[in-house]
């Protein structure tokens, strides 16, 4: 019964599949590039990840990728266990949403994304000093700055015990649409207005716990006056006239503040501004939004803007989340194309948007949407909560200390319990020489605990440990012996 | 063919032989206990075993985990202040916590026996809640509670003119409160110990005593305590590794502070290596309980072994 395929037979049979092969239409698979993970930072704004799953889902459908999202809370830490666990497991989201100095903690697992930093900024503008400082190292990109989660905690006041209690009227200082007008808003104004608002019975909401809020604002009022504790280069500079100003200052500020303002954090300057207690906090718009919500009366009061200038400048604390891929990411290139078209002006206004204007892009050309000056109650409340005039550095605390440095400084507080302990008496000089000390060892830690990146650093590190200087002292100091 | 068939028999016995030997060996109720306890076994191996060897290899690495330092690490947190004020806070929080958990829970479970059988389901019920709410939500009520600013107990000690009491903002009061909590929480679970235990002491002991002329404080002192030492030995050892390892409570109520016045080891490993980046430095903060507790379990274990002798 078997039938015996003759040659003619075969080659025409061979020629017609080939011919009908070639002929055919390709037909691409739903998920023909393959699959995508992402962990983004869960926003607390209601609605808006929506918007970020939707920019996700349009980009999917269009590049023929298999998307899924896991968006995790800052709430307990949770995203920054996720970061340990995923480092420490070398496996994870091919993209996962950072806090500004994970970058730069992980930066031996990051993957570089100088390809797509480069076209990015050229596109939408320069990036500001700190996202430079957090985002990248040695040249190298760490992370595209995600305007998800970034924000500036400058002063949101109220405008009417301002204006009663310090005689200050904030929105002719920050009008919608123009310019500031903000020669005068300087630190001893805010002193002197701290002073009134106390004596009114409606003390600034300013924390000195040990949490990011409280820590945020002694930054900056640190860096107006000069004041570092670790210089760019890694040099000691605790014991300075900078830092002992600073400490002074806030040793005045510390006395019109709550009395219990050391046991705040990150919940309780919130709550100061929307139960009505007091004429200003240091926060980004989201307590403004929660009294929109609860209290009204409260928020139609609410007006942000800039931080007061000192000596050395107006800064004010700026923390940018980054989006980055790590080296050991499955699927890199698809990761970057979506980076980039999450970071198109068109996208980074929908995302902002959906936020209420809390989230802020940190590239240039995208602080001026509309959506800063038709928020309200009262109208045009957050013009000025993106700095687009560009009137004050944005900053974080402990920088510009080496960032491996500068996060230990951060995470443990340094600044606000220096403060504290000043206020409390101890004698200035014990004060700095604590810091000195603390930070001194933050620096032993780092040079011969080593985490230098490249090995040949890591070597030299070991070998020749740098000098640490105290500038401003006459003690020298040389390698720290751990005192 | 012959050796085959002197063969054949010769290799089923065998068979037979170790079937009946695998039958016997399940039937034993040594194989038959371990084989049920073996997903636990696999459980612990997984989740408690491999990890706490794993912590100890990340202890001896340097801050970017790529070098082998040894104790480096331990020798670092050595000469630094703020570790060793998180070991005398460590130590003051769990004793302290312990000896006022045990205290309490002896009295009320004193007082709980003594009510009649009847009514006395209801009590243990009541005061067994703040045990089984998980802490990390019952303490966020305590945040509330001595919430700097809208504390319920400054309010109502306003009340009477006292106050206000910085709850959490002053380091004395800061420990008091966690400790506080921690007691809250814990009492209940050696009331209910202690319950089990003073239920298994013969009435006839007590009637002895009695006939004897013993007053209420020598009956517990002759009696009920040397019955009850034992769990009072197991109960307090088991507590202070769980007081020495808690995070949740100081974590929600002062996340450490005022000025480090409160960190105990987990809260301050978890801000040195989650918060801070150095994983290292934090898994070796973590393991430093681990000889102080060893060296409590010995003392107290010791204690068991020699009364388990004696009896």
């Amino acid at each position: 019964m078997s039938r015996k395929l003759s040659r003619r037979q075969f080659v025409a049979a061979t020629a017609l599949s080939s011919a009908a092969l070639i002929t055919a239409p390709y037909v691409r698979g739903a998920h023909a590039a393959g699959k995508l993970t992402m962990g983004f930072w869960d926003h607390w704004v209601p609605g808006a990840n929506k918007a970020s799953t939707d920019l996700v889902n349009e980009w999917a459908a269009k590049e023929k990728v298999e998307v899924s999202i896991d968006y995790i809370p800052s709430q307990g830490n949770k995203n920054l266990l996720t970061i340990a666990a995923e480092a420490q497991a070398k496996s994870g989201h091919d993209i996962l949403a950072m806090p500004t100095w994970w970058p730069h903690a992980n930066s031996e697992l990051m993957e570089p994304v100088n390809d797509i930093m480069e076209p990015l900024i050229k596109q939408n503008g320069e990036v500001n000093g700190t996202v430079q400082y957090l985002g990248q190292l040695d040249g190298k990109w760490l992370g595209v700055p995600s305007c998800v989660g970034s924000q500036i905690k400058g002063p949101c006041s109220r405008i009417d015990l301002m204006k009663k209690l310090a005689n200050i009227d904030v929105q002719e200082m920050y009008p919608v649409g123009a310019p500031p007008k903000a020669d005068n808003w300087t630190m001893d104004t805010f002193l002197k207005a701290a002073e009134a608002c106390h004596k009114g019975g409606f003390p600034f909401g300013i924390g000195l716990g040990e949490t990011t809020d409280n820590v945020d604002t002694a930054g900056a009022i640190f860096q107006s006056f000069g004041a570092q504790l670790v210089d760019a280069k890694g040099n000691l500079t605790v014991k300075t006239d900078a830092v002992r100003q600073a400490l002074d200052f806030y040793k005045k500020l510390i006395a019109f503040l709550p009395a219990d303002a050391s046991a705040w954090d990150d919940a309780s300057n919130n709550r100061w501004l929307v139960s009505g207690r007091g004429a200003m906090i240091m926060n980004p718009p989201s307590a403004w939004a929660v009294a929109r919500r609860d209290a009204p009366q409260v928020a139609e009061q609410c007006w942000t803007h800039g931080f007061p200038s000192g000596p050395k400048g107006r800064f004010a604390p700026f923390l940018p989340y980054f989006w980055t891929t790590w080296n050991f990411s499955k699927n890199k290139e698809a990761a970057k194309s979506l980076l980039v078209y999450l970071s198109q002006s068109a996208a980074v206004e929908k995302m902002v948007t959906a936020s209420g204007g809390y989230d802020l892009p940190s590239f240039q050309k995208q602080t001026t949407f509309k959506v800063w000056a038709e928020e309200g109650p009262p109208k045009g409340t957050l013009f000025h909560y993106p700095d687009p005039y560009k009137h004050q550095t944005l900053s974080i605390a402990a920088s510009p200390a080496p960032p491996k440095v500068a996060q230990q400084i951060y995470a443990r507080a340094t600044l606000t319990k220096m403060c504290l302990r000043h206020y409390q008496g101890e004698s200035m000089e014990k004060d700095a020489g604590l810091g000195g000390r603390r930070v001194r060892r933050l620096y032993a830690e780092l040079s011969v605990r080593s985490s230098c990146s490249c090995r040949a650093e890591r070597d030299r590190c070991n070998a020749h440990p740098p000098p640490i200087r105290f500038v401003g002292s006459r003690r020298a100091v040389g390698f720290p012996t751990g005192d | 063919m012959m050796v085959d068939v002197a063969f054949q028999p010769n290799r089923v016995g065998g068979a037979a032989r170790k079937r009946q030997s695998l039958r016997v060996a399940l039937k034993r109720k040594s194989t038959a206990a371990f084989l049920m306890t073996l997903p636990l076994i696999l459980l612990i191996g997984i989740l408690v075993v491999y990890p706490a060897f794993y912590s100890l290899h990340l202890a001896t690495l340097n801050k970017s985990m790529q070098r082998f330092v040894g104790l480096g690490n331990f020798q670092f947190l050595f000469k630094r202040d703020t570790f060793w004020l998180v070991v005398e806070q460590s130590c003051i929080f769990a004793i302290t916590a312990v000896l006022f958990k045990a205290l309490i829970g002896f009295v009320v479970a004193h007082f709980i026996h003594n009510i009649p059988a009847k009514g006395q389901r209801k009590w243990r019920g009541m005061l067994l809640v703040p045990w089984v709410i998980p802490p990390a939500m019952s303490t966020l009520a305590w945040l509330w509670l001595f919430d700097p600013s809208y504390s319920a107990f400054n309010y109502t000690l306003s009340l009477l003119g006292i106050g206000p009491i910085p709850w959490t903002g002053d380091a004395d009061w800061a420990r008091f409160s966690v400790i506080l909590v921690n007691v809250w929480y814990g009492a209940p679970f050696f009331m209910i110990m202690y319950l089990a235990s003073l239920k298994s002491v013969p009435d006839q002991l007590y009637e002895a005593a009695a006939i004897d002329g013993a007053n209420w404080w020598q009956r517990i002192w002759y009696v009920t305590l040397p019955m009850m030492r034992n769990i009072i030995a197991i109960t307090t050892l088991f507590s202070l590794i769980v007081t020495f390892a808690n995070f949740d409570i100081v974590r929600i109520l002062t996340t450490g502070g005022p000025l480090d016045h409160t960190h105990i080891f987990a809260t301050y490993a978890f801000r040195i290596g989650i918060e801070g980046s150095d994983i290292p430095l934090g898994a070796s903060i973590s393991l430093f309980m681990v000889p102080i507790l060893a060296i409590a379990a010995v003392f107290i274990l010791r204690d068991i072994n020699k009364r388990g002798n004696e009896a």
